[in-house]
């Protein structure tokens, strides 16, 4: 199985804003909540670059080795997924998150947070593919109908890519070779660059994947 | 110890500012441009927070990578469990080896059947509201904390989850009345629990806790410098716990991630310093000494009892003539 990847080019993203509002309409996101954001980096300076960013479904996921009740799941793809039955809304993973995926409907309810939503790389949640239940609480289900994230897939400028990390990797460093310069693949030493500790994670499926 | 190097290397990581994570975003082709795909970097180091600028209304979501999360996560995930865990097995311990040395410490004169109000109704009142809080609190706080290695093996996913939860709920709203017990017994024993020059013998005797012979106790007034020393840690350590406790209530209100985590690893530090003061408290008040129970129980004491622990209140007590005097020719 191939091992899915999100790689944003800062090179080549125009800060449209497409991805987060594509994220938004397919998964019915609901109000406050941002799956994908965009952050832009030395604004109105030179060298400003922006960033689209979301969970990026780490090797080693933080969010799951500190989650109390132990909600998440690493899928054969190494996506990550979370139950929302399980979760209780502590917060701890956006504590532990490096990319501030993690999301909560509610954030000023006397600690309560309600269940925590964040990128499912449009692979739903546990309930069965394409459920209704699963549709509910995570979303549309692209990556079970063989379709890839819809945020990449709305990219114009192709500067965000989604799934096998093999191909992103390859198809950035030929066009980093032809353009002379590249920024690095944001966050991917922080996600990708470790390998699984293991003694902390036990997910559902095996983890997939490394540097 | 590993906990507090833990929270300084979180802190000194929060202090440090992106500076090289920027330095690679001014590029253009030049002699330094990749020649091979191979020579295309795509693991940068990233060692450093990245903040840049939203345009949605979410602003902490402007910090784009925070690398500390790692720190966090460590101390989450096995110096918090150390430090409660440590704490609380090595107090038992201690106690539990004091027990086998020196049992139960009697009253030495025997039970006199005679009986001084030591706490009125509104002092165990405080006392109990305080005391019932605590123990919701860290024992919630305990089902939280070691849930998952200790209890999911045993009752499985499905039936921790209710129990987390509820747990978390418990804690957070049962922070009311255990700051409202905190202040009464401010406001009730404050006066009586400023340190003065007799706590000094009191400590440098250890309050006569390894003197086997018995009825070698420094004299101590209402309280002595033991009982003062709980209620400083009761005292500060629970305004600190519900401090944190209250900002992380509140998330983002009033600091960023980083400070969070700060608020989070204070938490954790106090609260295992609490749990194993309170576990020392339990023992001397219930098993560790005889006739201890009765002043927050019915909330009055033997007079033998109380003039050998409190010989200096006892005999104000006498003054102020709240106590019978029976042996006039003392």
């Amino acid at each position: 199985m191939a091992r899915m990847k999100f790689l944003c080019d800062a090179e080549r993203c125009i800060e449209c804003n497409a991805c987060v509002t594509a994220c938004k309409n397919e998964h019915e996101v609901p109000w406050g909540i941002n799956r994908r954001r965009l952050v832009t980096l030395n604004d109105g300076q030179p060298g400003e670059r922006s960033i689209s960013m979301a969970c990026m479904h780490c090797n080693d996921p933080p969010c799951a080795a500190v989650c109390p009740v132990d909600c998440f799941l690493q899928t054969e793809d190494g996506v990550v997924l979370h139950s929302k039955d399980l979760c209780i809304g502590c917060g701890y993973c956006f504590y532990a998150c490096p990319f501030g995926a993690p999301q909560y409907p509610r954030t000023t309810d006397f600690g309560s947070r309600g269940k925590m939503d964040k990128c499912t790389f449009c692979a739903g949640g546990p309930e069965p593919d394409g459920s209704v239940e699963e549709y509910q609480k995570y979303g549309a289900n692209r990556l079970a109908e063989g379709k890839l994230p819809l945020c990449a897939e709305m990219c114009s400028t192709r500067a965000l890519m989604a799934g096998d990390g093999a191909v992103l990797a390859d198809i950035y460093q030929e066009r980093s070779l032809r353009r002379g310069y590249g920024s690095g693949a944001p966050g991917w030493s922080t996600a990708y660059g470790r390998n699984d500790r293991g003694s902390a994670f036990a997910p559902g499926g095996p983890s997939t994947g490394g540097a | 110890m590993r906990p507090p190097l833990h929270a300084l290397l979180l802190l000194i990581a929060l202090l440090a500012l992106p500076m090289a994570a920027q330095a690679q975003l001014y590029q253009v082709p030049g002699a330094n441009s990749p020649t091979t795909k191979e020579q295309v970097p795509l693991y940068v180091p990233q060692d450093d927070k990245v903040i840049g600028r939203v345009s949605i209304p979410d602003e902490k979501l402007a910090v784009l990578i925070q690398p500390e999360g790692r720190e966090w996560r460590e101390w989450r995930s096995h110096t918090l469990r150390l430090a409660i865990g440590g704490l609380a097995i090595g107090m038992t311990a201690v106690l539990a080896i004091f027990f086998l040395y020196r049992g139960t410490i009697r009253i030495h004169g025997g039970k006199s059947g005679r009986l001084v109000l030591r706490f009125n109704w509104l002092d165990r009142f405080a006392h109990w509201t305080t005391a019932v809080s605590f123990l919701a609190l860290a024992l919630t706080g305990v089902i939280v904390t070691f849930g998952r290695p200790l209890l999911i093996p045993l009752i499985g996913h499905q039936a921790f989850t209710p129990l987390a939860e509820v747990s978390k709920s418990i804690h957070n709203f049962v922070s009311v009345p255990f700051v409202v017990g905190l202040l009464m017994i401010l406001a009730l024993w404050l006066r009586d629990n400023i340190p003065e020059k007799a706590d000094w013998l009191w400590i440098r005797t250890a309050g006569g806790l390894f003197s086997k012979a018995g009825g070698h106790h420094p004299e101590a007034g209402r309280f002595n410098a033991g009982q003062k020393m709980v209620f400083w840690s009761i005292v500060l350590g629970g305004m600190a716990m519900a401090a944190t406790g209250y900002l992380m209530m509140v998330p983002f209100a009033f600091s960023g991630i980083g400070g969070m985590q700060i608020l989070h690893v204070i938490h954790g530090l106090v609260a295992a310093g609490l749990i194993a003061a309170v576990i020392g408290h339990i023992y001397i008040g219930t098993i560790g000494m005889e006739g201890a129970f009765d002043a927050m129980g019915c909330g009055e004491v033997d007079e033998n009892w109380a003039m050998e622990h409190h010989r200096r209140w006892y005999q104000e007590q006498l003054r102020k003539g709240y106590v019978e005097n029976r042996h006039p020719a003392e």
